[in-house]
């Protein structure tokens, strides 16, 4: 094995690693913003902590969908399971074209949901009755996310090594 | 899939009858009180805002008595006490608590005293412990910690600054008070920033001495007590003891008080409920012997309610259909299954005037969808069961939990429908139990096919329910144009977009896009290829032309149907929108994979096993929550949004009946059969 075929081993686990990286980095500032809003209801009405607590979770999936595209990815260049598979420096490329939707839209969008997210739970603080709408903002945002796991899921299984 | 029709009812009848009339609507409550007749020289309103606030005051006063019950001896509550709902109580009971109401509210205040009192105590106990400290430092001082004087001396205690000793205090004397002879400084304790000394000397010199020692920072204690400090720490430490004594026995008889919780939280619903009575009494138009009552009341039980009262009282009772500028409350009506949806449709908007109630259609589609976002057979089965056993355990719990309950109920046995369908039981645990423990792979065939091989055809079959659900939606609002007889409407925003939206659906088909999608190529006969041109062709046409059909101006009316073909692209983002059944159901089964996958790194021994059970529960529990979470919230969404942006705006009022408005018990309602 030469030098530039392993290469492409190494660039395939970088996309993996880009994609739970950057995705689970936006679920933690998203998580922790919403938190912090989260943290300042509940001082003031420890009844609605488990309201507020459910909003907090929202931004939570980018970090999951990170998870997702990184495991199939690690399952598919052989990592997980044994038997590393022989990785050519293109499809190593592609495979971490393919993480990048994910890692980049779920930092950024759990980030901007994460502040949603916040002002959600500003709503449940004043009109505990509207949690209902209040959850459907951040949900918006999520779309996004969604979108990118889809096209970055399929690219990965779509690419053959 | 009904809106309750609402009438309105007038009731005019005698004031000796009110309080009866009154008391009986309350407790069947099924009307919502709403007057359009104002005063005039005949009828005028009642001032009750006196009686009302009394009412109030003491439904508060028992409220505040239980919450220090609560304090005192902790209702012991079980962790589904949520679940449980108001308290059931027969009329017998409630008319044996409204007796001693008068009594009950005496207990209320006599908790509230004996709370003021136990706070006192405490408070004393905090006094005492604080002078116990200021006392500390004296201790060993063994005469009283005050001024004294014998017949030629004088002795006084005092602080001063930190650092000072005996020594210093002479040679400060020394200097200033020279004359002072034959007076001592003892030291009697020794702090980092204060040194406390008594200081003896001639009474003709006392105040040259005081003097001095202030000019270096000398200062009297703040308190003085009459005996020694260890004796007086000795009394304040008895009185300590009795005041914690006291505050026991205060503790011990607000428990006492236990017993009567109930009856009090009887008695604060009955000042509640009359507070209500009052509040609606002060809305009556009423004349020197009659009195008018009128509001809203379904359909179903106006002519009951009429025949009642007008048989049993001499009265006038007018039932009449709400006139067309009113806007009277809603109350959904659906089948027994699709009610436990309303909850979905209220926190959106519940429907106004003229539109329908979009709950029985809708439930369906929630329910079809949830289970395809959680599609896990084991995580459907947990759900379903949980909200069964629920219900079922908790036949008084408020009917918007239930109805919550319940939907969650058929949401999980959609999802187990759908696991099955897909093959996921815990994501892949089958075939990694019986890889690891038994050395055999065995997968569970999936009944229809397994989604993580073949994505794309999830893909095309998730738009697919995408566009029939979105047909649906704009199907309705077809129906709705011409329930109102606007066929023009009914042709322009719906025959044509469905011309439109059809032919492009049917062009795209046999398309190269769609068959690397579907990975099938689609042939249609040419007469099918030709139809969906002219159905495209026409739809747009049609669109262009008709869609600014209001506008006179030639141009503008142009210009806005092509802005309105536009809206194109927004059809193309809401079927769109439907790819997170796919996306979510993938991730759901792909993270209950890795749990597993993480479960059976483990070694296979003893050890291994129990972390593989501890990983298995603790995870799939994450899993389940997050996921469970996740489907909700996107299926709302598909409703909201894609569903309902096609028809419905929602925007009506929600029916508020003059009831009785408890707060802790349900006193059984009566209702006319």
């Amino acid at each position: 094995m030469n030098i530039a075929g392993e290469l492409g081993i190494v660039y395939a686990l970088l996309g993996a690693a880009v994609a739970v990286l950057f995705a689970g980095a936006g679920s933690a500032l998203g998580v922790g913003i919403a938190g912090q809003a989260a943290a300042g209801v509940v001082t003031e009405d420890p009844s609605k902590f488990a309201k507020v607590l459910i909003i907090q979770l929202l931004p939570g999936t980018q970090g999951l969908y990170g998870l997702l595209v990184g495991f199939i990815t690690l399952s598919k260049i052989g990592i997980l399971g044994g038997g590393i598979a022989d990785v050519s420096v293109s499809t190593g490329l592609l495979i971490l074209a393919a993480c990048l939707p994910i890692g980049i839209v779920g930092l950024i969008s759990g980030i901007a949901q994460g502040k949603t997210a916040a002002s959600a739970i500003g709503i449940v603080a004043k009109k505990p009755e509207q949690f209902g709408k209040a959850m459907l903002f951040p949900a918006m945002v999520e779309t996004y996310a969604i979108l990118a796991l889809l096209i970055s899921f399929l690219a990965v299984n779509g690419i053959q090594v | 899939m009904a809106v309750l029709k609402m009438q309105r009812i007038s009731i005019c009848a005698l004031k000796k009858d009110r309080k009866a009339i009154l008391e009986k609507l309350q407790s069947l409550g099924v009307l919502e009180v709403d007057h359009v007749i104002g005063e005039d020289e005949d009828f005028h309103r009642m001032d009750t805002t006196g009686q009302r606030a009394g009412f109030e005051r003491a439904a508060a006063s028992l409220d505040q008595a239980l919450e220090i019950l609560e304090k005192y001896v902790p209702e012991s509550k079980s962790m589904f006490a949520s679940l449980e709902g108001k308290k059931q109580i027969d009329p017998e009971t409630e008319r044996k608590v409204q007796e001693q109401r008068q009594e009950l509210l005496k207990t209320a205040r006599s908790i509230a005293d004996l709370d003021r009192d136990y706070a006192e105590q405490l408070a004393a106990v905090n006094r005492l412990t604080n002078s116990i400290a200021a006392l500390a430092p004296w201790l060993s001082l063994d005469v009283p910690l005050k001024s004294m004087r014998t017949k030629r001396t004088v002795m006084f205690p005092g602080t001063m600054p930190g650092g000072t000793t005996a020594e210093s205090v002479y040679t400060l004397l020394g200097e200033k008070a020279p004359e002072a002879e034959g007076t001592e400084v003892y030291i009697v304790s020794t702090e980092p920033s204060t040194v406390y000394l008594a200081v003896i000397c001639f009474q003709e010199d006392a105040a040259a001495v005081e003097d001095a020692l202030r000019s270096a920072g000398f200062a009297r204690p703040s308190q003085t007590w009459d005996e020694a400090p260890a004796e007086e720490k000795s009394r304040l430490e008895q009185q300590i003891a009795d005041c914690r004594e006291n505050a026991d026995k205060i503790a011990g008889k607000i428990a006492s008080f236990a017993v009567k919780r109930d009856e009090l939280k009887i008695a604060a619903d009955y000042y509640r409920v009359r507070a209500d009575k009052y509040s609606v009494l002060g809305q009556l138009p009423q004349s020197a012997r009659t009195f008018v009552i009128s509001g809203y009341i379904p359909q179903c039980e106006a002519s009951k309610v009429a025949d009642y009262l007008s048989g049993k009282y001499d009265c006038m009772v007018d039932v009449e259909e709400p006139k067309e500028d009113e806007e009277p409350p809603v109350i959904l009506k659906n089948n027994p299954f699709s009610a436990n949806m309303e909850g979905v449709v209220e926190s959106y908007g519940l429907p106004t005037r003229g539109e329908i109630d979009p709950t029985t259609i809708m439930s369906f589609f929630y329910v079809f969808f949830f289970g395809m976002m959680l599609s896990d057979a084991a995580y459907g089965a947990i759900v379903a069961i949980v909200c069964g056993v629920l219900v079922a355990k908790f036949p008084h719990m408020s009917p918007g939990m239930k109805k919550s309950l319940k939907l969650f109920f058929y949401c999980g046995l959609s999802t187990l429908v759908w696991g099955v369908l897909f093959g996921g039981y815990f994501g892949n645990i089958v075939d990694i139990v019986s890889q690891k423990f038994f050395g055999t792979t065995v997968t569970v065939p999936a009944l229809w096919f397994i989604p993580l091989n073949d994505p794309m055809k999830l893909l095309v079959y998730s738009l697919l329910f995408g566009v029939i659900h979105l047909f649906v939606g704009l199907g309705i609002k077809g129906y709705l144009c011409l329930k109102d007889g606007k066929i023009m409407d009914f042709f322009c925003d719906v025959v044509l977009w469905f011309m439109l939206l059809i032919g492009l659906i049917l062009m795209l088909l046999p398309s190269e896009i769609f068959a690397s999608i579907a990975q099938t190529a689609i042939e249609f006969p040419a007469a099918v290829n030709t139809l969906a041109a002219v159905l495209a062709a026409a739809g747009a046409i049609g669109i262009v032309l008709m869609s600014g059909r209001g506008n006179k101006n030639p141009a503008l009316r142009l210009a806005l149907g092509a802005y309105d073909l536009y809206n194109i692209t927004g059809w193309l983002s809401d079927v769109l929108s439907y790819s997170r059944l796919l996306a979510l159901g993938l991730a759901t089964g792909v993270i209950a994979s890795v749990i597993n996958q993480m479960g059976s790194m483990l070694p296979n021994n003893v050890i291994g096993v129990i972390f593989f059970i501890v990983i298995f529960i603790f995870g799939h529990a994450l899993n389940l929550a997050i996921n469970l979470l996740g489907a909700y919230v996107h299926t709302n969404r598909l409703q909201f949004v894609e569903f309902f942006g096609k028809f419905y705006e929602g925007g009506g009022r929600p029916f508020s009946p003059f009831k009785q408005n408890t707060k802790y018990a349900e006193i059984k309602e009566e209702t006319l059969s």
